[in-house]
């Protein structure tokens, strides 16, 4: 029995299963029973982190502080004091961008004290009106990669503006334009410090891959306990959410840095600092910029997801509108986002392609034409704009801001449009719905429900053994002994049927249109570009037609959990089969292999750890989006983690279920890694 | 080089009994060693092997060639005069000075204005053109700009880059690329000259080419330098004194023609067997003993590689006078042209 499992995994995986099948159907149900369900010995866990933050807010570290309104000390948390100081700089920064674009007197009250604004109306900062940010936009497209980027920008940010949503638009640009750079400096410090110090590297590792998995909701919460409420709690999640990429992309450069160019540089006579920046951060440059694209692109959509903390902008007002379901409207904000989310893409990618000309033999005028000429119209811009303003007879000057009900709008149209939809196809929706929701969804959650815990543990420690040995095998069983020890074991369950239903389709939707595409150089091109396109919006955005289409229900969460999570098992499947060298092609075609079988029997296996990790990727998205999907009401894990956010005390609840969503993830990467890397050595390839 | 002119004075580089070994044993394995430690003795500690206990001295002017297969440590020794690694044990100086004892800040300024170094796979840096790389050096160093572009510009027209100067590296060809290796090394015009296998990479015509152009360079140069590579013959075209090592140890160091003629281990001897013994040997190695009598009118160099005048002491019937060029051609032996043909066909 032994020798016959020794050899075959495929013996081995059949015989795990058939363990689990046995378990599944003999363990009886009983809450008292171990082996059906643990006990729930970690349930305080939340309430600990709860009294943590507490007692970190209100209790420890007092120390007096005066205070000028009661003349008199007063105790306070030093804790508490740092967290207020820190809002406090967010906040100033955050309002003073935002008055650039906006105008306004927050920052000049708060250098000057209110009493001379009081005196002086006149004193704010004049907003920038929004043809010259339009022009602003178009210049430094063009001067980034040139005409065709300028149009993509200039449209963009007029369409922004005609449409209405010129001041959420603002208000988000404001957060990602704080957020980014802070994510940027922080992320490139530890990086390098990552790089230059093995042992701060292995603390940063663990740190990094929780935060990249923990679900967007989850740091809402404790942050709202420190922060509190509003933009510069938003901009505090953001800049912990979007600075874990920068980190890894900026170690994993260094890393690549061939040990000769360093030794040049030392050789040139660096000191540490000169290597530092003149050698090692250059020569990464490349990996470095890619972050610093990956971190505008995570803020803006961190961003989004921080209204439900207060933060103003495009996210607020489209959480406005799909509560109170206006689609039309929503679908009108989430085209805003998907335009700042193109059009900051594509400005930071060109930005990261520029080379510069240092040779080029330029005067003054020439090197600085494009500032000069963007001051020029500016100020003729505002000069326009200030003499229309006696020309618009209510109030609004349409020429420095047109206001979110003056704007064009068409979603009457789209609403018609969804309402006609609705009426049309109803019936055949609701069938889909209704089908889908009675004969494979329900039944497959009643089944996950039905798994006594012995069996998951069998099945995924047995999978960790045969994968990846004994330290696998402890490392996922660690991880999942964690969820199963909570009071939330149950959910966990329901996410999960909900995550494998999802991935599933991903996957194979994935491969298989990956795999057609791949087959020639256009297509490839094509669905790669398209999988950018994808992964520029936010994730919030996807629920939007879902439920133009679907309403509020499980479907629609499983329908934007599949297309967000089939992108990037397209985008691998593509990358891994293009890999496939030609020689190896022309070998099978000379043994005289048809089309579909050398799919089957030369390219499938050959690309297929890159695959995997390309579902390693679909598991965390389809992960990402159900929890997201508890906005529109789903009885998951993502549910509690929402509810978590009204209660008074959800902080623990929420962050020890976003280290659940990211221990099932973490679980799962392990297993497909492991594999993955295993696979590649044994094919040589790397 | 002329060794009787270089003998008597200081050298530039001098090793004694230099290790180099990887692994957390090393120091124990050092303590009551003296001479080369053996393979047995590594296995053991669980180390591995850089340098073994490598002395020598370079005097000014001259070339030794490195030569070794791959992992022989030619790059480690290489380092550890450098300084790009730290010795296990030894000593080094560098113009008499202990580059061991120099604390952080000497040793950069000793890079800055002493040292050069050519790398095998270019090392470049890529975010900068031909002349930036060039100037790089002079840059850290802290000279002015329009100084250093001015200088670094003189490089590219000396390396034959002229032209080129605003590409960026991925631009070059690899043998283009090497030239920037070799004129960023040469920028702060250092005196030693450090090259790890700088040609390797390259294709063998262009091998040959960047050889010549090398030889060229060093002619007007006379830099005091520190070749590596792993090609035997390019080990003879241009050495002055070649180090052959295997497994860390220095198994020989001596001239081309010593080498060739008298290997000191087997391990020498197999390189030895297939060299073509013309290109290597010079007229002074196969001359008799200076007799009046029998010397011909016709005259050659001591110093001349045997394949470089064959032809002309064929075609003379007569013996030949072998005359020192650098003692005012004064006469020191002769010359039977049978010798030259035993040399080129065999006994
Ligand atoms: N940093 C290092 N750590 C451990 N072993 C090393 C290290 N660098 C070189 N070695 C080992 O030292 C030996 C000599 O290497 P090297 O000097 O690079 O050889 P060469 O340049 O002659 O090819 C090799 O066996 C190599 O594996
Ligand atoms: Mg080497």
């Amino acid at each position: 029995m032994f020798n016959y499992l020794k050899n075959s995994r495929q013996k081995q995986f059949i015989f795990l299963f058939t363990i689990f099948l046995i378990l599944y159907f003999f363990i009886p149900k009983n809450e008292n029973n171990y082996l059906w369900r643990l006990p729930p010995l970690l349930k305080d866990l939340p309430l600990m982190f709860n009294v943590l933050l507490d007692n970190l807010m209100f209790n420890w570290f007092t120390i007096p502080v005066w205070d000028p309104d009661w003349q008199m000390y007063e105790d306070k948390t030093l804790f508490r004091i740092i967290t207020r100081s820190i809002s406090n700089l967010v906040l100033f920064f955050i309002i003073f961008i935002r008055e650039v674009f906006l105008g306004g007197f927050q920052t000049v009250n708060s250098i000057l004290g209110d009493s001379i604004t009081d005196a002086n109306t006149w004193i704010s900062i004049p907003a920038l009106p929004w043809t010259a940010v339009v022009i602003g936009a178009i210049i430094i497209g063009y001067k980034l990669e040139g005409i065709r980027l300028a149009l993509l920008a200039g449209i963009g940010f007029f369409y922004v503006s005609v449409f209405g949503q010129w001041e959420p638009s603002m208000q988000t640009l404001s957060l990602v334009l704080f957020t980014a750079p802070v994510c940027f400096i922080i992320g490139l410090s530890l990086g390098v410090w990552g790089y230059l110090s093995k042992r701060v590297e292995a603390a940063l590792q663990p740190i990094l891959n929780v935060a990249q998995t923990m679900p967007h909701f989850s740091y809402l919460v404790p942050i709202v306990v420190l922060f509190g409420v509003g933009d510069h709690a938003g901009s505090i999640a953001t800049i912990i959410f979007a600075t874990p990429p920068m980190v890894r992309l900026t170690i994993l450069g260094l890393k690549k840095i061939s040990p000769e160019v360093i030794e040049s540089g030392l050789m040139s006579g660096c000191n540490r600092f000169q290597l530092l920046f003149k050698v090692l951060i250059p020569t990464a440059r490349r990996d470095i910029l890619i972050g610093v694209n990956q971190v505008i692109m995570q803020c803006l959509a961190m961003t989004t997801i921080a209204a439900f903390i207060g933060a103003k902008g495009l996210g607020f007002n489209l959480k406005v509108a799909l509560n109170s379901l206006k689609i039309g409207k929503a679908a009108e904000i989430g085209i805003c986002v998907v335009i700042i989310a193109v059009v900051l893409d594509k400005l930071s990618l060109a930005w990261a392609n520029k080379q510069k000309d240092y040779f080029a033999n330029l005067n003054f005028y020439q090197r600085n034409r494009l500032s000069i000429f963007f001051i020029l119209l500016t100020v003729c811009c505002s000069v326009v704009a200030f003499i229309a303003s006696y020309f618009f007879p209510e109030g609004f000057n349409y020429l420095y801001l047109i206001p979110f009900n003056k704007g064009l709008t068409v979603s009457p149209i789209l609403d018609a449009f969804v309402d006609w939809i609705w009426n049309t196809f109803f019936y055949y929706l609701n069938s889909f719905n209704i089908f889908l929701l009675t004969n494979v969804l329900g039944p497959m959650k009643q089944a996950y429900l039905n798994m006594p815990v012995i069996s998951t543990f069998v099945l995924f420690m047995g999978a960790g053994y045969i994968i990846g040995g004994l330290r696998s095998c402890l490392i996922v069983g660690s991880l999942i002994l964690f969820i199963a020890l909570s009071e939330y074991w149950d959910r966990t369950l329901i996410t999960l049927y909900m995550a494998t239903f999802a991935v599933g389709v991903s996957a194979i939707s994935g491969i298989i249109v990956g795999s057609l595409c791949s087959q020639n150089d256009f297509a490839s091109k094509s669905i790669l570009s398209i999988c950018d396109f994808f992964q520029t919006f936010p994730s919030f955005i996807y629920l939007i037609p879902v439920i133009l289409l679907f309403g509020i229900t499980d479907t629609s969460v499983m329908i934007a959990a599949i297309v967000y999570a089939s992108v990037p098992a397209t985008r691998y499947t593509v990358e891994g089969l293009r890999s496939v060298p030609s020689s190896l092609h022309d070998a099978g075609s000379m043994s005289g292999v048809s089309k579909l079988q050398r799919w089957r029997l030369i390219d499938l296996p050959l690309a297929l750890p890159h695959i995997m990790l390309g579902i390693n990727q679909t598991v965390i998205f389809a992960l990402m989006m159900i929890v997201l999907g508890a906005l529109i009401g789903t009885e998951d894990l993502g549910q509690l983690i929402m509810g978590s956010l009204s209660r008074p005390n959800g902080a623990g609840i929420g962050f020890t279920l976003g280290i659940f969503i990211s221990f099932i993830c973490l679980a799962v990467d392990n297993l497909i890694r492991t594999w993955a890397d295993e696979r590649k050595k044994l094919l040589g390839i790397e | 080089m002329n060794d009787s002119l270089s003998i008597n004075q200081k050298p530039v580089i001098k090793c004694e009994s230099v290790y180099k070994i990887f692994g957390t044993n090393a120091n124990k394995l050092l303590e009551n060693a003296s001479g080369p430690i053996s393979a047995e003795e590594f296995q053991k500690a669980g180390c591995i092997i850089g340098v073994n206990d490598a002395s020598f001295e370079i005097h000014k002017g001259e070339m030794l060639v490195v030569m070794g297969l791959s992992g022989s440590g030619k790059s480690t020794l290489l380092r550890c005069i450098s300084r790009l690694t730290d010795p296990t044990s030894g000593k080094i100086f560098i113009d008499g000075e202990d580059l061991l004892e120099m604390n952080s800040k000497q040793l950069i300024e000793l890079r800055r204005n002493k040292m050069g170094m050519v790398f095998q796979s270019f090392a470049l840096l890529p975010h900068k053109t031909v002349l930036e790389n060039i100037a790089f050096p002079l840059i850290i160093k802290g000279l002015a700009t329009e100084e250093s572009i001015k200088k670094a510009m003189e490089m590219v027209e000396l390396v034959g880059l002229k032209g080129r100067e605003n590409y960026f590296p991925r631009e070059l060809s690899g043998g283009q690329q090497q030239r920037v290796g070799i004129a960023r090394s040469l920028a702060v015009e250092p005196d030693i000259w450090f090259l790890d296998e700088p040609f390797s990479a390259l294709d063998p015509l262009i091998r040959k080419e960047m050889q010549d152009e090398f030889l060229r360079l060093q002619s007007s140069l006379h830099k005091t330098i520190m070749f590596v590579t792993h090609d035997f013959d390019e080990a003879l075209r241009l050495a002055d004194r070649i180090a052959i090592m295997k497994d860390g140890i220095i198994e020989q160091l001596d001239t081309p023609d010593n080498i060739v003629l008298n290997p000191a281990t087997e391990y020498v001897k197999k390189f030895t067997e297939d060299v073509p013994r013309e290109k290597v040997l010079k007229i002074e190695s196969i001359m008799d003993k200076y007799d009046q009598s029998l010397a011909g009118n016709n005259t050659v160099s001591k110093d001349a590689i045997i394949e470089t005048v064959a032809e002309s002491i064929l075609e003379s019937k007569e013996n030949l006078t072998v005359i020192d060029v650098n003692n005012e051609n004064k006469p020191i032996g002769i010359l039977q042209p049978k010798k030259v043909i035993t040399v080129l066909f065999g006994k």
